[in-house]
């Protein structure tokens, strides 16, 4: 069974994020990136597969040159091959438009499953897994935390968490899952597996290539635009409830909480 | 010239770090209070590939560079000495002189289970009376028809008393030179040989949750063929394998401070004093600049001395400097680290408080600072 795994790298969550000058984006100069977590848990997942039922794994990434440290990276754990979507006509574009390149990359190839990150940590929008899906017309599950292919890998049966309860889909494949934490712990990067990535295929890929127009990319495409960029709001200091007794106490916070947080 | 890593470097060390905090940092603390050594995390650390690193994939190995090894020692020390100590003296130590100096059939003998993590080897230089002065070991190899018989002993030798420790390079003295003075060769002796213990020590103030061992020899008995290399190399073969592990002495000093600097860094922006975050006193910031300075200039001249050694050109000079001076900067972090958390750095409940302790080893082992000083002195011709 062939899978394949969607990759997008982020800045590591430990970066401090500072807002750029345009105030709709933000400074890149100092932050660490990483591969985003979620896409990790569709790595390790791929592996999983992979060592169950036989097949090849590809890492599919989308991004500046950068991102090839993502896909190494992918390759290091385990997988087989790697595609890198890279052309400065990308720049600025929106979930959509990147949906377009990476659902452009795959879909000529023989694939069973695809895995992407149930959203990226970045901008936590979680269109691109759903968006490729629809433009390759085949089911798409989101928010997954158990996968389990059927002997004959012809078909997929997931489960989703939803308030407590679980929710189990089956479908056919093709399909393409979108992996949320719990589904597993992934691996790290052994120094074997380091040595070995170096000389699996990785091939790199623009629009041209792909057949696709740069003026349905970047800024100027956009369908989703920012406004503006905010940092959070500063935490405010806690509140020590008062009163004498816990039934006073607990009286006090019903009080603060409807009166003042205005959540009851 | 160029400082860039290259990829593969940068993934390792991502890997080494993101392994380190999730599963050796949680249980570190623990490991040192106790004093105990840790299979379940050496069994982890070797799955992840870290024994064997600059050894070919003939034996068993990874087959990187030194400089890659070294940031992987970085990586773990930054959160734990003891962990570090296990890999360095694991790679450096045990697997080193085998891999250097051993015949092909020692090397297809023992390289495959250290390079796997599966054994342990331990590097018998130290004795009681013959520590800096290490050329005065008194241990001797008698050859008896087709055994050599070694009595002695050896102290302070890490990695050689697990579980799983498989044997010992120990040098001894196996004759009488020409010109008088002793002769010194290096010896294979495996765990379980009759005539041969060794005892863990205890009551160590740092590296607690690495093993260190006492080696007693009595009467022992090996085979002829396990003298490793010609005979009479003995000491050069030592001094060979301490150049190679000063550099990874040197990433345990890179590894500690940077672990300390960020640990002072957090907590200085977090703790507040006076209405303010004490990372807002000119005095403690620069403290914090003064040792991120210090990491980024050691940092220069670790990998400068590793460069050096995997593009084959003398680094013994670079080596001795960079163990110095890696040292003497996790000194002077862990002094700031500890200062910077005020009374709570005192408190076993802060890793602070075991790096200040783990640091003083790295003064010592593999060559006291005064015994680098030594070794710098004599290759820039003043001694
Ligand atoms: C935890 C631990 C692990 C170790 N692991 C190993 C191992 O795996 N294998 C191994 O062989 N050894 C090992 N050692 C031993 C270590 O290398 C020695 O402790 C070290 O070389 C110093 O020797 P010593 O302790 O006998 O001190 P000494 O040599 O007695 O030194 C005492 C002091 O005198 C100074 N001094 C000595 N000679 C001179 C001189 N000529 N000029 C100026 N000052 C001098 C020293 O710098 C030091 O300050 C380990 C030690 C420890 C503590
Ligand atoms: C074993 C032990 C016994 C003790 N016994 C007692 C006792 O009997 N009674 C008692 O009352 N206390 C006691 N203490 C507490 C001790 O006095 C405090 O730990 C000490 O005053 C430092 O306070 P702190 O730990 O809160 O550090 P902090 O005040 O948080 O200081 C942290 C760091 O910030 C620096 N800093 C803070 N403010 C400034 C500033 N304005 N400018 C520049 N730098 C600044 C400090 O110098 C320090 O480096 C004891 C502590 C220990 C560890």
């Amino acid at each position: 069974m062939n899978i394949i795994v969607c990759l997008k790298q982020v800045p590591d969550t430990e970066s401090q994020i500072k807002i750029g000058p345009d105030g709709k984006s933000i400074v890149t100069d100092d932050i660490k990136w990483v591969m985003n977590p979620y896409d990790e848990f569709g790595v390790e997942e791929a592996l999983r597969l992979k060592e169950k039922h036989g097949g090849e794994v590809t890492v599919v990434g989308l991004g500046p040159k950068r991102v090839t440290e993502s896909i190494r990276t992918a390759l290091a754990m385990g997988a087989d091959k790697g595609i890198l979507v890279s052309d400065e006509a990308l720049d600025g574009s929106d979930s959509l438009a990147n949906a377009k390149a990476i659902a452009a990359a795959v879909k000529d190839l023989d694939y069973d499953l695809i895995f992407t990150g149930q959203r990226g940590v970045d901008d936590d929008l979680g269109l691109v897994g759903a968006t490729i899906a629809e433009l390759l017309g085949i089911p798409q599950f989101s928010i997954i935390v158990k996968v389990e292919v059927a002997e004959d890998g012809k078909s997929v049966k997931v489960e989703r968490p939803i308030e407590g309860e679980a929710l189990i889909i089956e479908s056919n494949l093709p399909a393409l899952i979108t992996a949320q934490k719990g589904l597993n712990e992934p691996r790290y990067a052994s120094l074997p597996g380091i040595m070995k990535a170096k000389k699996k295929p990785l091939e790199e890929k623009t629009l041209a290539d792909l057949g696709l127009d740069s003026a349905e990319f970047g800024e100027g495409a956009r369908k989703l635009k920012i406004l503006e960029l905010t940092p959070p709001p500063e935490r405010a200091a806690g509140k020590i409830v008062e009163g004498e007794t816990p039934q006073e106490k607990a009286a006090e916070l019903a009080k603060l909480l409807h009166d003042e947080a205005k959540v009851l | 010239m160029d400082f860039s890593l290259s990829m593969e470097q940068e993934i390792l060390r991502n890997s080494v770090r993101d392994f380190a905090e999730n599963e050796i940092k949680p249980v570190a603390r623990e490991l040192d209070e106790k004093e105990e050594f840790s299979y379940e995390t050496m069994k982890k650390m070797a799955d992840l590939g870290l024994f064997g690193m600059f050894v070919s994939e003939k034996y068993g190995g990874q087959g990187m560079d030194y400089v890659s090894y070294i940031i992987a020692t970085e990586e773990i020390a930054r959160v734990d000495g003891s962990h570090a100590a296990t890999v360095a003296a694991g790679n450096s130590l045990g697997i080193g002189p085998l891999y250097y100096f051993g015949s092909e059939e020692q090397k297809e003998k023992y390289l495959p289970k250290l390079c796997s993590g599966e054994a342990l080897w331990g590097f018998g230089l130290t004795e009681p009376n013959a520590g800096s002065d290490a050329g005065n070991s008194k241990t001797t190899g008698v050859l008896d028809g087709d055994e050599w018989v070694i009595n002695g002993s050896k102290i302070f030798i890490t990695n050689a008393s697990t579980t799983i420790t498989s044997g010992v390079t120990c040098l001894c003295r196996t004759g009488t030179r020409d010109d008088g003075r002793p002769e010194l060769s290096c010896i294979l002796i495996e765990s379980g040989t009759p005539g041969f213990e060794a005892r863990e020590m205890h009551g160590k103030m740092m590296w607690r949750g690495s093993n260190t061992s006492e080696l007693y020899f009595d009467d022992c008995r090996v085979p002829k063929e396990n003298l490793l290399g010609p005979r009479g190399n003995g000491f050069y073969q030592m001094m060979q394998t301490l150049d190679g592990g000063r550099l990874s002495i040197g990433a345990m000093g890179l590894g500690g401070a940077q672990g300390c600097f960020e640990l002072a860094l957090k907590y200085s922006k977090e703790r507040e004093q006076f209405g303010k975050p004490i990372s807002h006193f000119q005095v403690n910031a620069f403290k914090l600049a003064d040792m991120a300075l210090e990491i980024e200039c050691a940092r220069l001249i670790l990998y400068k001395a590793c460069w050096l050694r995997d593009n084959d050109k003398p680094f013994s000079k670079e080596a001795a400097m960079a163990k110095l001076n890696c040292s003497e900067v996790m000194y002077r972090c862990a002094n700031h680290a500890v200062q910077l958390h005020g009374g709570y750095g005192l408190m076993k409940e802060y890793d602070v408080e075991r790096f200040y302790r783990d640091q003083k080893l790295l003064d010592i082992g593999e060559g006291t600072s005064e015994v680098q000083r030594i070794v710098i002195s004599r290759l820039i011709g003043a001694l």
